[in-house]
Parts: C-alpha cells; sequence; structure tokens
C-alpha cells in the first residue's frame, strides 16, 4: 500500500447511451482506484464495457453519472474545451490501428501533441527527437507512416504518447494488429517505459500475452467489474 | 486556439491529386469565365474613356444622343466658334473642329462579313485636337483630296483599308495614304478624312459633332450658359470624357450583367465539386479527426482545418483561372458598340482589381462549398470517429 | 429490369453525393439549355424573314437614306410585284432603357408585304385613316400596358423633338416566330412633320425600300436587277434578301454570340469533371464490391455495365430535371427582358442536345473509372478495406 492518493480515483461512475427512446446502460457503478506508475489492463468480452471506461478515463467520452478523478481534477465535471486542454496536458494515447495521419512524417506525428503546447520550434525538436530515440526510431524520423512496417508504426505511435510527458498513457488493443513477434517488441517497450519513466498505463486488451505484462488485471462483464477477478500478475 | 499544422491540410490535398484537379479544374473554369468578362467590360470601357481629352468639349444636336444622329448647320458652327473660352493653338487658330461622321458597311477581313466602320471628316485641327493620335505608317491625308487614314484596328481587321489600298465610297475612290494609332482609344476603329470632301460626297452640308478645346476647365460654364441663352443654337455641351464614357455605358453593362450572371449560375456546378470533395476528404479521414480531437485539437481547430482546405483548394482553381484569362489580353476583339452602332475594338484589361475580386469569388466558391462538410466534421463526436475509423 | 433497379439503387447508397451531383447536373444542363435559347433569340429576326422579301438600301451603308422618287422606278423592275418603304425612327419611349424598334412606313404597301402581322380589319382601317395613328405589336402592348385608343408620346433622336401618337390597333403574329415588338406609324407623317420641323433636308428621304419579288428563286436576279439601275446614280443601291439583311445584324454581335455559345459548352465541361469526381469516388469505394463480383464469375464487361449504368442514371435523371426546368424559366425569363428578344422559345434542337449533353456527361464521368475497375485483379480487389 503506497502512502500517495491513487492517481486515478472512480466513483459511482456510469455511462448509458439513448437509442430510439430506450437508455442502454453500459457502464454501472464503477468503483475504481489507479496508483501513480500503475500498468492495469483491462479485459472482458465484447460489450462488458471496458472500451468504454477507457474512453471515459481519457476523456474522450463524458460519463451520465459518478466522478473520475484523475491527479485531483474531477474530469467529469469538465466542459469540452476544458476536457480538451486537460487531455492535451495529461494523457497519451495509443491506439490499435496506430492512427498516425498519413501525411505527415514520423517527425511530424510525434510533434503533433506538442502543437498544443506554448513550446517554441527547437524545443519541441528536443523533444521529439528525445521521443523518437526512447522508441529507437531516429533513423526513420522523415519517414511517412506508408513506409514504416505495422510494428514501427504503433512505437511512432507510442513516441508520440510520451512527447508530453503526460499523466496518464491509455492503451486500447495496442498489439490487435501486430504479429506475435512484433507484438512482443512492442509489449517490451510498454514495459521499459512503465518501469523505467514510472508512467501509469491502462489497456484494453484482449490479447493474454499483452495482459500478462500487466500488473493488475480487471475484468468487466456487462457493464460492471467483476469483483475478486483481479489478479496480480507476475511482475516480468 | 491552437492551428491544425498548414502541411496537413496543404499535402491532404496532394495526396488526392485527382479529386483536388478535377474539383480545382472546375472551378478554374469558371474563374475564367468570370475573370474574362470583368476583362471585356473594362476593356471596352478603357478604350472609350481614354478616348477623351480632358479639356475637350464636345457638341452634337440637342437630343442626338450619338455622333451619327447629329446635325448642325455651317451657320450654327460658325456661332459656336466665335464664342468665348476656345483656345487658340500656335498660330493663333481656335481648336474648333467641324466634323462630319458617317457609317460605312465594310467586310471584314476574317470572316467577310460587313460590319459598320465610322468615318470622321476633319482637318489638321482635329489632329492637334487629339494628342493621342499619331501616324505610324504613311502620312496624314493632304486637304481638299480623297485621301484617308485609317486606324489600326479598321486597317488590320477590314478589307481595303491597309496603306496603299483604296476604298470605294460615295461614288469615289478614296486611297488610303496613312495608318494612324490612337493609343488603344476608339479613334483605331475609325477612318479619317478631309471634311469639305466627305461632306461633298456624301451630299450632306451640315456637320455632325463640333470639338473645340477650352482656354482653361472653368470656361466650360460660362460656354454651356452661352450656348443655352440661345434659341438658336439647340446643342449639346458635354465634356469630351464624359460624352465617351457614356457611350460605353451600354454595352459595358450589359457585358457585365450577362457575364455576372453566368458566373453566378456557373458557380453553382463549382461549389456542388467542391462540396462532394469536401464531404468525401471528412468521410475519409474520421479516423484522423477523432484522433486530433482525442489529442486535444478544438472542434474550431477542425472547423478551421478543413475550410482552409476548401480555400487551398478553391484558391490554386482561381489561381489557375486567372491565369488563363490573363492569356486573353494578348487577344484583340472588336464587336458593334449599340449606341454608336459602329464596330469598336477593344482588349481584354486586367487590372490589380479585378484580380483581386476574381480569387476573392474563387475563395467565395470554396468557403461556401466548404462550410457545412467542415461543420458536420467538427460536430463529431470523438468516440463515434474512433470507432469508425 | 434487375439491372436498371440494381443501378438506381446503387445511384442513391450515397444519397448526399448523388444529390448534390444532380444538383450541378440540373444547373449545367439548364444553363446550357438557356445559353442556346438567347443565342438563338439573336437569330429570331433572321427567322421571321420571308423569302419573297428584298430589303434595297443605301449601299454605304445603313444609316444613308434612299430618296422617294425611287419607289416608282423600283415597282417597275421585272420580277417585283410589290414595293412599300420604312424608316428607323429610333425615338426615345420616357428613358433609353424601354428600348423597341419603331418604324415609319407607308402603311398600305406596308400592310400589303407584312400579311403575317394580323390586325382587326376595324383596327387597320382607323390606322390608315388617321395620319398620327400607329400599330403596335401584342408583346410590345402588353410590355407597356397599351390600349387602342392610347396616346404614346416620343422623343426623337434622328428627329429631334417630342412626336405624339394615336395607338389605333394591336397586332398578333400569325405563329410564334412573328416580331410582335414594334411600333409602326406613317411616313407620311413623319416626313411632313420633318419638313416643318426641320426642313426639306429630312423629307422625301426612305431608310431602306421593302420590295416582294414572284418567286424566291429569283430573289439574285432581281437584286441585280435593281441595284445595275440605280449604279451611278445619287445613291447607288445595295439590295439582299431580308434574311441577309437580318443576319448582317446578327453579324455585328458576332463576336458576343461566339463567346455565348463558347461558354454554354464551359458550363458542360464543368459540370462533366464534378461528375467524373463523383463516379472516381464511387468506383474507389465499391472496389472490394467489384473484385466479389469478379471472383463470383461476373466478367469485367459486367462492372463496366454496372459504372456506366449508374453514371447515365444520374446524368438522366439529373439533365432530365434540368430540362423540364430550362422551359419555365426561360419563360420567365422572356418576360423580364421583354421587348429585347422579341421572340424567346426553346428550340426543339436545344433540347436535343440537353439530352445529349446529358449522356455525354454520363459515359464521359464513368469512362476512366470504369476502364480501372475493369481490370483490377481480385486479390488486390479484396484485399482493400472499402
Amino acid at each position: 500500500m503506497t502512502a500517495a492518493p491513487p492517481v486515478i480515483r472512480i466513483r459511482g461512475l456510469s455511462k448509458s447511451y439513448q437509442r430510439g427512446g430506450q437508455f442502454i446502460p453500459v457502464l454501472e457503478g464503477v468503483d475504481l482506484d489507479v496508483n501513480e506508475a500503475e500498468f492495469i489492463a483491462l479485459m472482458g468480452p465484447s460489450g462488458s464495457g471496458k472500451s468504454t471506461l477507457l474512453n471515459l478515463i481519457a476523456g474522450i467520452d463524458q460519463p451520465t453519472g459518478g466522478t473520475i478523478e484523475i491527479g485531483g481534477v474531477n474530469i467529469a465535471q469538465l466542459r469540452e474545451g476544458e476536457l480538451a486542454d486537460w487531455r492535451a496536458a495529461h494523457v497519451g494515447f495509443i491506439f490499435q490501428f496506430y492512427n498516425l495521419m498519413p501525411v505527415l512524417t514520423a517527425f511530424e506525428n510525434v510533434e503533433l501533441p506538442l502543437l498544443l503546447t506554448s513550446l517554441g520550434r527547437a524545443e519541441r525538436r528536443r523533444h521529439v527527437e528525445a521521443a523518437l530515440a526512447m522508441v529507437r526510431l531516429t533513423d526513420r524520423m522523415d519517414h511517412y507512416p506508408n513506409e514504416l512496417s505495422g510494428g514501427q508504426q504503433q512505437r511512432v505511435a507510442i513516441a508520440r504518447a510520451l512527447v508530453t510527458d503526460p499523466t496518464l498513457i491509455v492503451a486500447d488493443e495496442p498489439t490487435g494488429d501486430l504479429d506475435r513477434v512484433t507484438a512482443a517488441e512492442v509489449l517490451d517497450l510498454l514495459d521499459e517505459l512503465h518501469r523505467e519513466l514510472g508512467k501509469t498505463i491502462v489497456m484494453v486488451t484482449h490479447d493474454p500475452k499483452a495482459a500478462a505484462r500487466a500488473g493488475r488485471l480487471i475484468h468487466l462483464e456487462k457493464g460492471v467489474l467483476v469483483p475478486n477477478a483481479e489478479v496480480a500478475a507476475d511482475p516480468h | 486556439m491552437k492551428a491544425i499544422p498548414f502541411s496537413y491540410i496543404a499535402r491532404n490535398l496532394w495526396v488526392r491529386r485527382v479529386t483536388t484537379l478535377l474539383t480545382a479544374g472546375g472551378m478554374a473554369l469558371v474563374v475564367f469565365v468570370f475573370a474574362t468578362v470583368l476583362m471585356m467590360g473594362e476593356g471596352i470601357r478603357a478604350t472609350l474613356v481614354a478616348t477623351g481629352q480632358p479639356d475637350n468639349v464636345l457638341l452634337l444636336r440637342k437630343g442626338a444622343g450619338a455622333e451619327i444622329n447629329s446635325g448642325i448647320e455651317r451657320a450654327k458652327a460658325a456661332m459656336v466658334e466665335s464664342l468665348d473660352g476656345i483656345a487658340t493653338d500656335g498660330e493663333g487658330r481656335r481648336l474648333v473642329s467641324k466634323e462630319p461622321v458617317v457609317l460605312i458597311n465594310l467586310p471584314k477581313r476574317s470572316n467577310g462579313k460587313p460590319s459598320n466602320v465610322t468615318v470622321r471628316g476633319t482637318s489638321a485641327l482635329g489632329l492637334e485636337l487629339r494628342p493621342q493620335v499619331r501616324v505610324i505608317e504613311g502620312r496624314m491625308f493632304r486637304p481638299g483630296t480623297s485621301e484617308i487614314i485609317a486606324g489600326r484596328s479598321v486597317a488590320s481587321g477590314f478589307r481595303g483599308a491597309a496603306l496603299g489600298e483604296t476604298l470605294r465610297f460615295a461614288q469615289r475612290d478614296w486611297v488610303v495614304v496613312g495608318v494612324f494609332d490612337s493609343d488603344k482609344t476608339a479613334f483605331d476603329s475609325e477612318i479619317w478624312g478631309d471634311a469639305e470632301q466627305m461632306m461633298a460626297a456624301f451630299r450632306r452640308p451640315v456637320y455632325s459633332t463640333l470639338v473645340l478645346r477650352l482656354n482653361q476647365r472653368e470656361a466650360l460654364a460660362g460656354l454651356k450658359a452661352a450656348i443655352e441663352a440661345d434659341p438658336r443654337l439647340q446643342l449639346d455641351v458635354k465634356p469630351e470624357t464624359q460624352f465617351y464614357a457614356e457611350q460605353s455605358e451600354a454595352l459595358a453593362t450589359f457585358i457585365r450583367i450577362l457575364g455576372l450572371s453566368l458566373s453566378v449560375i456557373f458557380s453553382i456546378g463549382a461549389i456542388v465539386g467542391a462540396m462532394i470533395t469536401m464531404f468525401a476528404a471528412v468521410a475519409q479521414r474520421v479516423g484522423e479527426i477523432g484522433t486530433l480531437r482525442a489529442l486535444g485539437f478544438r472542434r474550431g481547430a477542425v472547423l478551421v482545418a478543413f475550410l482552409a482546405e476548401s480555400l487551398l483548394l478553391s484558391l490554386v482553381g482561381g489561381v489557375v483561372g486567372l491565369a488563363a484569362a490573363s492569356g486573353m489580353q494578348a487577344v484583340d476583339i472588336s464587336t458593334t458598340n449599340f449606341q454608336t452602332f459602329s464596330e469598336i475594338a477593344f482588349q481584354f484589361r486586367l487590372t490589380p482589381a479585378i484580380a483581386g475580386q476574381t480569387l476573392l469569388f474563387a475563395m467565395a466558391m470554396g468557403f461556401i462549398g466548404g462550410f457545412i462538410p467542415a461543420w458536420r466534421a467538427a460536430r463529431l463526436k470523438i468516440v463515434d470517429c474512433l470507432r469508425a475509423a | 429490369m434487375f439491372l436498371l433497379r440494381l443501378l438506381f439503387k446503387n445511384a442513391f447508397r450515397h444519397r448526399l453525393r448523388t444529390v448534390l451531383t444532380m444538383v450541378g447536373l440540373v444547373v449545367a444542363i439548364c444553363a446550357f439549355g438557356l445559353l442556346r435559347t438567347i443565342v438563338d433569340a439573336w437569330y429570331a429576326g433572321v427567322e421571321g424573314t420571308s423569302s419573297t422579301r428584298l430589303i434595297t438600301r443605301n449601299s454605304i451603308s445603313l444609316t444613308f437614306p434612299l430618296p422617294l422618287s425611287y419607289a416608282d422606278r423600283l415597282r417597275s423592275v421585272e420580277g417585283v410585284t410589290g414595293v412599300s418603304w420604312s424608316n428607323w425612327f429610333g425615338g426615345v419611349y420616357i428613358t433609353e432603357r424601354n428600348f423597341f424598334p419603331q418604324f415609319a412606313v407607308d402603311a398600305p404597301s406596308y400592310l400589303a408585304l407584312y400579311p403575317e402581322y394580323v390586325l382587326k380589319d376595324d383596327e387597320k382601317k382607323a390606322f390608315l385613316l388617321d395620319r398620327q395613328g400607329v400599330i403596335v405589336g401584342r408583346k410590345l402592348a402588353d410590355t407597356y400596358g397599351w390600349k387602342v385608343g392610347d396616346q404614346i408620346a416620343l422623343r426623337g433622336t434622328i428627329y429631334p423633338g417630342t412626336w405624339v401618337f394615336n395607338l389605333r390597333g394591336i397586332w398578333d403574329g400569325v405563329d410564334a416566330r412573328t416580331d410582335e415588338s414594334q411600333l409602326l406609324m406613317h411616313w407620311q407623317y413623319l416626313s411632313e412633320t420633318a419638313r416643318k420641323r426641320l426642313g426639306r433636308s429630312m423629307a422625301d428621304y426612305v431608310g431602306v425600300y421593302v420590295v416582294r419579288i414572284d418567286q424566291p428563286d429569283n430573289a439574285p436576279v432581281v437584286s441585280e436587277r435593281i441595284d445595275t439601275l440605280f449604279r451611278n446614280s445619287l445613291a447607288e443601291t445595295l439590295t439582299e434578301t431580308e434574311k441577309a439583311f437580318q443576319l448582317s445584324f446578327v453579324s455585328m454581335s458576332e463576336t458576343i454570340l461566339v463567346a455565348i455559345s463558347a461558354v454554354s459548352l464551359v458550363i458542360v465541361v464543368i459540370i462533366m469533371a464534378v461528375m467524373a469526381n463523383t463516379m472516381s469516388m464511387t468506383a474507389r469505394e465499391r472496389l472490394s464490391e467489384y473484385a466479389t463480383l469478379k471472383a463470383l464469375g461476373f466478367p469485367p464487361g459486367f462492372i463496366v455495365k454496372l459504372l456506366f449504368g449508374e453514371s447515365l442514371v444520374i446524368a438522366l435523371l439529373g439533365g432530365g430535371l434540368g430540362m423540364a426546368l430550362t422551359l419555365p424559366i426561360a419563360a420567365a425569363f422572356a418576360k423580364s427582358v421583354g421587348t429585347l428578344f422579341p421572340v424567346f422559345l426553346v428550340s426543339d434542337l436545344t433540347m436535343a442536345l440537353q439530352l445529349a449533353a446529358s449522356v455525354v456527361v454520363g459515359l464521359v464521368a464513368a469512362a476512366w473509372p470504369a476502364w480501372k475497375m475493369s481490370r483490377i485483379s481480385i486479390v488486390n480487389g479484396l484485399r482493400h478495406v472499402a
């Protein structure tokens, strides 16, 4: 047990959609704490609400009820513009299909989040080069995504997620589109980030190999957390 | 609000080259029509307006409207000559030119079809009153002969009007002894000869126009008053610049209205094209929009980015269309001026104002076509975008 | 039939895009039709001519008159069956904007030469009896709301002063091509009044002579006879068919007409570019579907047919709607320009060309995408994530 408060504190979180005249609940009364520098994996069958939970934590969706405190800020209460600014400062994204801009080079893709800060050009360059060095893609920085392999693209995406030194890294099926060998490489990288940089990582995954890298597994089913299913995995 | 980088916007146009070309191409065509029409109207106006000299005054019979409808008897002309306010030349002659103006029908060189050409009977005084006119080939006609000089456009555009050629009208042969250039004004479309000879040949003992120069600009008011006071002189007095400006009005206005209506109608086609292209661009990049929003770019930034893409697209079309229209300046065209019933030759004239209006028009098309798609792009929800990607 | 339904459904899969494309087509085809109709209207005067009428004018130019004494000599020329004359009056009705042709004619002989102006008998009589009387065409009367018995005042430009006339009759054209936008006054009245106000120099002169001949084929021969008769006299003549005379007016505006015709093609090209864009997008989106069809055994020709068919469905729907809109818009346009274009009709040829333009646009737009699609390899196509 750590003395510091959890970096993510979720209480009574619920989310439902309206379709036709009906309310369809996706998450109901979720309570969750995530400590700083934890690496957690959200798992569950299709339709369990795990992606929705991730989206809410990442601030790209807003809950119907409950609170989400991240770094002391209740993001459930932020207005859209404030939420956007919050994300820019606090969240790094890793997507299943990399989500890089095809018309921007690796360098420019990694630079994107920095454009939302007030850093000057030279400063931005330094941060980008550092991030690309960390994912070991310095020699490819002027390549376009279609000139990179899947694994390389995901590494660029990881560099982009890191470049603003965010509070939180959110990963949605990061290995979903990769073969076994490349997936392992990417997971190694995530491990490194977690251990060496102390990043807090919340990951949604189907892949047991990916889940194995996480420190804690959280299961969801039909919009609620499955208690006692939390397993502390072997730290690798 | 932080903006999405310009390189993202510009490169997306390049990546979808075929679509960009087709859409910009359609816009370029509309812009070409728009610019060309404005240039045509400006060309006519410039040609006619430049024809008038600031201190010259034109007198026509009251209510005539055009030179060919006007008739001023010799006696009346003599009365005008003796009025105050008229300048004199170095030799003490009063700068008044008494000119009969008629139309003759001549076949064009290009297709043999006949058109009306203005023939002006004048004199050395008439030449003095129009300093922009210079004889560039041959020489001035000798008074009292059947010699004529042809304006540049007439000499090149009509059969029998070049230097050394002969025209036959009013039962006489008239030899072209010179070609004159009037610095791109209406006189380029005229034939000049000796006034008395013309009047005799056409059996018209009346003048059509009196052109005189004021000894000072303020003398105009006095001259007008003197003419109005005399009931025998039923004459309209107009500064030359005003007269020629009015001569171009009907034709220039007609061309402008026709051209602008056409451009507006055509622009609907180009706007539709831009809208289709931008809707497709948004649809294709829904995943990117979601990602950019997730990273923290605001809705406004998305709106601006797509609007900028549409504006850039239309700017490309606009520049291409303008460049093509600018090429039209090398073309000489002529048409019949409804008001004078005779041919006038002119050029397409591109001014900075027209260039500016053209580019604005292009961007307006891009704005209108791109706004709704950009708006829709900005209204998308992040999670919907990411799910659809 | 199945194919047609398939094409139709496919065309509207992407409703927004198809609707936008159709809007563009409607505007383009309609504009094309209107522009052609404007050019046709310019030539309307030519269409309304008679092959048995010749116009004799001063050979110097139309702005020079002919002596009245020529009338008798013309009547005695072989092949001539009727002679009348007409002067362009060129007056202003209230303001210069209200332009319409006014002619001073020798009424009894003129009306005999122009049987297409149909007048009621009592109106004709009233006109012939009143020297100061005028008759106008139905279209002109409607434009200014004139009724028989009204007084019409004109400000003269060639014949200066104010001229007041009594409207004695309104004619209807015998068919749609007849000009109903003119005002006809008595030449006699013009000549007498001009002599009183302006002196002899303006009287006893005629603008043009209108000559009726026995047979259209004799036109060149009779024209030559007339011009020979007056060669080397005070005013030499130039005689031509009425059609050639009207054409000479049209050719004065040739530059503008050529420009309008060119521009009417430009609009078709613009919409072709827009449609080609649409069809390219459609083809790209359906890449995997086409590959699937090919894998299932449909020949490449089928894909081509699908694309061309869909393109034609959209083009014909949009073009058809554009054609339908042309008629009411042309009618509204004709009303708004009043007497500027005396005849403003959408011709059959124009409608046929509109249809042809729609088909051409539909075919050209699909050409390149269809060619590309028919050549896709099944493997590459199926791999493509639409």
